[in-house]
């Protein structure tokens, strides 16, 4: 059987190799040759682990015929001698937009108003980021410019697709070669693409990446329920393009953009909930998280836009290029060669460089980076054929392979090494002579019996001449191509001569004319002499010790830190990293316990393996090893401060505020554990902060609840086990009242229409849930599984009481009227936040058992807040609600500890009541008071030693701790300022250095996280969405 | 004579000399009795308060006289015996704390209402090149945030324009007062000129925050010279051909009269503006902002430059900065002898007034003294604004504008205001938020 199919197969290979068809008529006679062409005596790289020496290279009709080292070469082979050259695969790189149509134009809807349906006719699906439908092969167009500029650094073929939208289509695995479009489309479907950005859609949702993250996931969820409704006869859903296409793709190899290695994480954890092994176009920052990166089990595409050399020549300017980004210019390079180390399979992509005349160049650099070659090889070669299934096709020159093949007169990864020609499909583009005619030497140059003499020779960069008037030597202009040589001097100072000649290489001399200044034309002769010392300072390798490599520091941001030496520069240990201490002894501090009515003075606190285990005076000293005793005579220990409403720590976006739901979106999927504003924090008592969603609609999105854990990653920054929050919201940001005259028809725009947002989504849910649990408890094996709506699903986790409402608010009317619909529908409000109106209605929410975290003193800054008292969290109190202060702002939450001290001030708490108020209340409110929130025996460790009372302006926080570990020491900080300041220089230095090679440089240009707060939507400023 | 602990306070039905005792909550009550009463009292003693005179001393037991709007006197109270029939009244406060009224600057308190709504806005103006714009006569005395900046012992603001490159005359204003006339201490002490930025910040939805090299900067910085130049040479000139209100407006910065504010962040920005007063021979420059200016304190110093400084709880501006730099800078401006007051410039910069008092106490713990970081929101703002000959300092002969706080006036938990005058004048210590917070206790019946 197997035979009979192999010599099926062989007779159909035989067939094709002798008949070339085609369906398009010729005018005229056709051209088709069916030539053999024979590479000889080349040093042929098979493939990325096998080199040939002094090989054959066969090859017909753009397809390998054979290739090894003594083969017969057919008769009428055309030879070409390649002794002392290199055959190379031809380079493939899977992620390019080669011939496709320039992508349109991005338009903003802030000044144009909004657009909340799609703009696509038809039967397709509702979001125009969803470009499933899309068919890259039938738009390919050739694009002979850019075919030749990719052909220039080695490729041979692309994958193509737009870069355009969230699901983007089907990529067209297409040849660089330049006849029709018919003859370069080898695969019409190699795989999906998809990304985290709707590009060029000009509707609404999403607007912010975790809108991206949330529309890519339902659709998912909804192509599965597509699939299965339309499984039987009669079809039981919707006719939808999109989701029909959207199904086909996912046959194919998937590729997403991740460009960041925090992206390359996101999208690798939808990969996981969708079973989908994406193959993850990388940022080139991979190296900053590694350990994450490698746990991800993926393969990437990898760019190698490494950036230029910053000019740090002013000294000022230069204090804006952060640590950041001076480490990764320096560090850049070094991305390929850590994947590697790290046993991550991946391939290289051009995309992503400004000038992709530098791709060789930083392939090279990497190498010197310690990327070993023969990955380098595989990474340009086999491994992108084999991620899109194609590597019995290209990426290797064997039998049968498509002839894709360049020519490189030394190894390819040799600095000065060159293309000489690419043949893509037998087809050559020719950039340079195989075996070029050497010139170099002394001539002289006799003409009507005067003779100068003329040296060609060869510097650095490139080949040069000079010529000898009367002792005087003179660089000489001149060019030689096709044999001839033209060139001009001057032997006086007023005429100029002119000189053509033709060479021969017998002689190895030049004969020619020359015209002279007055118009005569007379004979030449420039004849060889001597040679020229050709022999090149060989430049000396770059060896790692003399790169001088910083280390990667945990976050990779000003006050992050390397791991510990003895672990390794490439091998995250970070779990020693983190438990530093297995003890810390707290002796002699004024301890605010929270649980009690008095201080404990002098009294020592006892942390074992991140746990309070004792809380009493005079306690010995710990003898475990790894055990800290801090001296905290003077000072006061407080439980972590707890910011209940934060927007630090995300990334692009805190508001998906484009329609009056968003309950589909998680904070959590979007944090960005690199955010300065987490050190900061720290550094004022922060251990644990509850990032929001922002106020831009009714039902915002689902919260995150993060422990301030510096250096670790999103996940791990995530509170164990917390409850599910979710953002509302009421008043003037959801009714858009600030948001400018194009911004008035989103419903709703009243306090009215607030209110049937929540009747209409909580009657949907309630009916969702309803049939989502008939069908799991249902004995009908044969119905059909309800449509997975993430929004829905969110909001029946609220009416089944396993996800708990925290509310911005202002006005007592809409307090009132939310905690009227909870209880129509069966269910509490857990938090009112900001709540500034709350002292109007406190008796009604002590009722109802709602929290309140509101600011201590803010007012005055919109309509909806000129009513807003300073007293407000003293009276909300004194009634018995559950009140916190909270910051919704980067800044204030530096000194929530002073923000709590006003409700001393104002309405005269206890200076114990004003702590709770950042402490053990919002604990209570977050549902996570059994752990934290106050310093008692059993609870986790999450505490903080200040200077002074801690609700004086004068107190500094001394040390923060969470999970019995230091996060923050003000002393360690000093020094961590100390390594900025020492670290910078070390950069800038090589930084000068590099300019004065004269490397290019790039003007600074730094880049910081946005601040967020409340009503922050992104791509428009904040003056034009009024304020929190 | 006989004096107690507790409070005692004047009151329009108790004779002159005779004190009387009374009760921390009728406080508001009566000292708003000061305004309507028929009888005015001008002649009055503050004994026993811890006087913090704003220049860097400390009386610990004091008497400070007021007759009529000055101050009369300022002396160790130790050993004095109080003659009754020289005043009118006489308060015994105890170990209370005393200081000269606070000075808030460069801010748009009084000129807005609420920030979001428009018809509130009266800040900015139209244009550019605004010199002949002036705050004055926007200046609201029955704005809605004054009265709760005023509980908090701030009693003067720098009314101060915002927007396009020059935008205007501040004023500086009394925080009572029945109109803008009655209100203002000094007219039109100064310009206020937003210096080019040579690095701007943007942001975008992809990279966050970046900076970049500002496009329009050379534009700016040539737009200026050109304006400055001409009116310098308008006011020189003997007979003015045809009168252009903009030059008029800039004649006070060119002969001494009145500042030219530089706003100013980066360490760049500052130098260029600093070489740029000296060009037009400015007398009286000051930087606004500075958030940079401790990088080049010795300029700043041999030039004799102040600075109002930005607001210190702020946020540094760059990931690298120490976390701590811009609650440090107060301190890094004082030990290199630089001039400077605090300001609070910024979001919700109105109604964030009444917290100057805690950005100068957060200076505190990052190095200043109590006494220093006072300066820095009383006696240094006056000496800065030009005003230190009649406000600023607890001092004879100057103008009896004085705070009494139950405690330490820089601490949030201590700050409680339960005295203050404006010129002689007793300050109403209520306001809607105060009302607002009875009613509703009084609904609740809590405490």
């Amino acid at each position: 059987m197997k035979k009979l199919y192999f010599s099926i197969l062989f007779l159909i290979f035989s067939i094709s190799k002798i008949v070339s068809q085609s369906t398009f008529p010729t005018n005229g006679a056709p051209f088709n040759t069916h030539s053999i062409y024979a590479f000889t005596n080349a040093t042929i790289i098979v493939d990325f682990e096998t080199t040939l020496k002094n090989a054959v290279l066969i090859v017909q009709n753009g397809k390998i015929l054979n290739v090894g080292e003594k083969l017969e070469i057919p008769k009428n082979a055309i030879v070409y001698d390649l002794k002392g050259k290199f055959i190379y695969p031809s380079f493939i790189d899977i992620y390019n937009d080669y011939g496709m149509p320039e992508a349109k134009p991005h338009m903003r809807n802030g000044f144009t108003g909004p657009q909340p349906e799609s703009n696509v006719k038809g039967a397709y699906g509702w979001n125009q980021a969803i470009k499933a439908d899309l068919e890259a092969h039938k738009l390919f167009l050739h694009n002979k410019d850019k075919a030749e500029e990719l052909k220039k650094i080695g490729f041979g073929a692309v994958v193509t697709c737009p870069k355009d939208g969230i699901v983007r289509g089907s990529g067209a695995l297409v040849l660089l070669n330049n006849t029709k479009e018919n003859e370069s489309i080898l695969t019409d479907k190699v795989a999906g693409y998809y990304a985290l950005n709707k590009g060029s859609s000009t509707q609404d949702y999403p607007s912010s990446l975790t809108g991206c993250i949330a529309l890519l996931r339902q659709t998912y969820y909804d192509a599965q329920w597509y699939a299965l409704a339309n499984s039987g006869i009669p079809t039981k859903a919707e006719y939808n393009i999109s989701l029909d296409a959207f199904n086909k793709l996912q046959l194919l190899p998937s590729i997403i953009d991740g460009n960041d290695k925090f992206n390359d994480l996101r999208v690798a954890k939808i990969g996981k909930e969708f079973n989908v092994k994406y193959i993850v176009k990388g940022g080139g920052n991979e190296y900053q998280r590694i350990n994450d990166i490698q746990n991800a089990f993926l393969k990437f595409i990898i760019p190698v836009n490494f950036p230029e050399a910053y000019d740090v020549e002013d000294p000022y300017d230069a204090e804006a290029i952060t640590l950041t980004d001076l480490k990764h210019w320096e560090l850049a390079p070094t991305n390929p060669a850590v994947l590697e180390k790290n046993y991550i399979p991946f391939c290289f992509t051009s995309n992503d460089l400004k000038n992709k005349s530098d791709f060789l160049k930083n392939i090279r650099k990497a190498i010197q980076y310690g990327l070993s070659e023969k990955t380098a090889l595989k990474a340009l070669t086999a491994n992108p054929a084999l991620f899109i299934n194609a590597y019995d096709k290209i990426g290797a020159l064997k039998k049968d392979f498509i002839a894709n093949f360049f020519i490189s007169n030394k190894a390819i990864f040799d600095d000065d090494s060159q293309i000489l020609q690419q043949w893509v499909k037998g087809e050559p583009s020719i950039y340079a002579d195989i075996n070029p005619i050497d010139i170099r030497g002394n001539y002289i140059l006799a003409s009507n019996n005067k003779t100068y003499k003329i040296k060609f020779f060869e510097d650095a960069i490139k080949s040069k001449a000079q010529i000898t008037i009367d002792t005087t030597k003179k660089s000489l202009n001149y060019s030689f191509t096709n044999n001839i040589i033209t060139f001009s001097f001057m032997p006086d100072t007023i005429d100029v001569v002119r000189a053509s000649g033709n060479y021969n290489a017998i002689q190895k001399s030049f004969e020619g004319n020359l015209q002279l200044a007055n118009g005569n034309w007379q004979s030449f002769t420039l004849t060889f002499e001597s040679i020229v010392d050709t022999t090149k300072k060989p430049t000396p390798p770059i060896t790692k010790k003399l790169l001088n490599l910083g280390k990667v520091i945990y976050p990779f941001n000003a006050f992050g830190q390397a791991l510990p030496e003895e672990n390794g520069f490439f091998k995250d240990s970070w779990n020693k990293f983190k438990n530093r201490y297995s003890a810390i002894l707290i002796k002699n501090a004024t301890v605010w316990t929270n649980d009690g009515d008095s201080l404990l003075k002098n009294y020592d606190v006892y942390i074992v393996e991140g746990k309070i285990v004792r809380i009493a005076p005079n306690i010995d000293a710990p003898k475990l090893a790894f055990a800290l005793t801090i001296d905290a005579k003077g000072k006061h220990l407080t439980p972590g401060i707890i910011d209940e409403h934060s927007h630090i720590a995300l990334t692009s976006g805190v508001n998906e505020g484009t329609q009056s739901s968003s309950a589909e979106v998680r904070m959590g999927d979007v944090i960005n554990p690199d955010d300065i504003n987490i050190y900061r924090q720290l550094a004022g008592g922060v251990t644990c902060a509850q990032l929001l969603h922002g106020s831009a609609n009714a039902i915002g999105g689902q919260s995150a609840l993060i422990k301030l854990r510096w250096g670790h990653n999103a996940e791990d920054m995530k509170y164990e086990k917390a409850d599910g929050f979710i953002k509302f919201a009421l008043g003037e940001n959801v009714k858009q009242s600030n948001w400018g005259d194009f911004n008035t028809i989103r419903f709703p725009q009243s306090r009215m229409g607030v209110e049937q947002v929540y009747n209409d989504f909580f009657t949907r849910a309630k009916e969702y849930d309803k049939a989502m649990t008939t069908f799991l408890t249902g004995k009908d094996k044969n119905k059909i599984a309800p449509r997975k709506d993430l929004e829905l699903d969110a909001l029946a986790e609220i009416l089944n009481k396993k996800r708990f409402i925290t509310c911005h608010s202002y006005v007592q009317s809409e307090i009132n009227m939310l905690m009227h619909i909870a209880d129509t529908f069966g269910f509490k409000v857990n938090t009112f936040t900001h709540i500034l109106e709350g002292y109007k209605v406190a008796d009604k929410m002590k009722a109802h058992g709602v929290s309140a975290s509101t600011f201590a003193d803010w007012w005055a800054y919109k309509n909806e807040v000129l009513d807003a008292i300073p007293y407000n969290a003293t009276i909300l109190t004194k009634m018995g609600v559950n009140t916190a202060i909270n910051s919704d702002d980067a800044e204030m939450a530096r000194r929530l500890n002073q923000e709590a001290a006003k409700s001393i001030k104002y309405g005269a708490l206890t200076e114990i009541e004003a702590l709770k108020l950042v402490t053990l209340n919002p604990a209570k409110m977050l549902h996570i008071d059994d752990k934290v929130g106050s310093i008692k025996v059993g609870k986790i460790a999450d505490v903080v030693l200040w200077t002074d009372n801690p609700l004086s302006v004068y107190a500094k926080a001394d040390k923060t701790i969470i999970d019995g570990q230091i996060y923050f020491d003000r002393d360690e900080d000093v020094k961590l300022q100390d390594y900025i300041k020492t670290e910078r220089a070390r950069i800038i230095a090589k930084l000068l250095a590099e300019k004065q090679k004269g490397s290019k440089t790039q003007k600074h240009q730094t880049k910081q996280q946005r601040l967020y707060h409340c009503n922050t939507i992104e791509g428009v400023g904040e003056e034009e969405t009024g304020h929190r | 004579m006989k004096t107690t602990k507790a409070y005692n306070f004047p009151n329009p039905l108790c004779q002159a000399g005779k004190v009387q005792k009374t009760v921390l909550c009728l406080l508001i009550v009566l000292t708003n009795t000061f305004l309507f009463a028929q009888k005015t009292y001008t002649h009055i003693a503050l004994f026993g308060g811890i006087a913090h005179i704003g220049n860097g001393k400390i009386i610990e037991s004091s008497l400070i006289v007021i007759k009529n709007n000055l101050i009369e006197a300022v002396m160790d109270a130790k050993g004095i015996k109080i003659n009754p029939q020289a005043y009118d009244t006489i308060i015994d406060i105890g170990s209370k704390h005393v200081y000269p009224a606070l000075i808030n600057t460069n801010n748009v308190l009084g000129l807005v209402d609420a920030e979001s709504i428009r018809a509130t806005r009266d800040f900015a103006e139209v244009g550019n090149i605004n010199p002949h714009i002036r705050t004055l006569i926007a200046y609201n005395t029955d704005n809605i945030v004054v009265p709760t900046v005023k509980t908090n012992g701030i009693l003067y603001t720098q009314a101060t324009p915002r927007g396009g490159l020059i935008s205007g005359s501040s004023s500086i204003m009394a925080l009572e007062g029945w109109n803008w006339e009655d209100a203002v201490l000094k007219a039109d002490d100064g310009i206020h000129l937003n210096f080019p930025k040579a690095v701007e910040k943007k942001w975008n939805d992809e990279e966050g925050v970046t900076s970049s090299a500002n496009k329009k900067y050379v534009d700016e910085l040539n737009y200026l010279n050109k304006f400055f130049a001409d009116a310098l040479s308008y006011s020189k000139e003997q007979t003015v051909t045809e009168k252009n209100i903009r030059f008029e407006a800039m004649k006070p910065i060119f002969n001494g009269k009145a500042n030219l504010y530089l706003h100013a962040d980066n360490v760049k920005d500052i130098i260029t503006a600093i070489n740029f007063s000296k060009k037009y021979n400015i007398a009286k420059a000051v930087i606004v902002g500075g958030k940079e200016s401790y990088k080049i304190t010795s300029e700043l110093k041999k030039n004799k430059i102040p600075v109002m400084l930005n607001r210190v709880n702020d946020l540094p501006d760059n990931n690298d900065d120490a976390i701590d730099i811009v609650f440090k800078t107060p301190y890094l401006l004082q030990k290199d002898s630089v001039l400077f007051c605090l300001q609070l410039e910024g979001d919700m910069e109105a109604p964030q007034s009444r917290n100057l008092a805690f950005n100068a106490g957060v200076a505190v713990a990052y190095g200043l003294t109590k006494e220093q970081a006072l300066a820095s929101i009383s006696y240094n703002a006056a000496k800065i604004l030009g005003v230190e000959k009649q406000i600023g300092t607890l001092e004879e002969g100057k103008m009896a504008s004085i705070i009494v706080s139950d405690g330490d006036v820089l601490d949030i938990k201590t700050n409680n205001i339960i005295l203050a005058y404006i010129a002689g004048k007793p300050v109403t210590l209520k306001n809607k938020q105060t009302e607002l917070y009875i009613k509703y206790k009084n609904k609740y019946g809590i405490k």
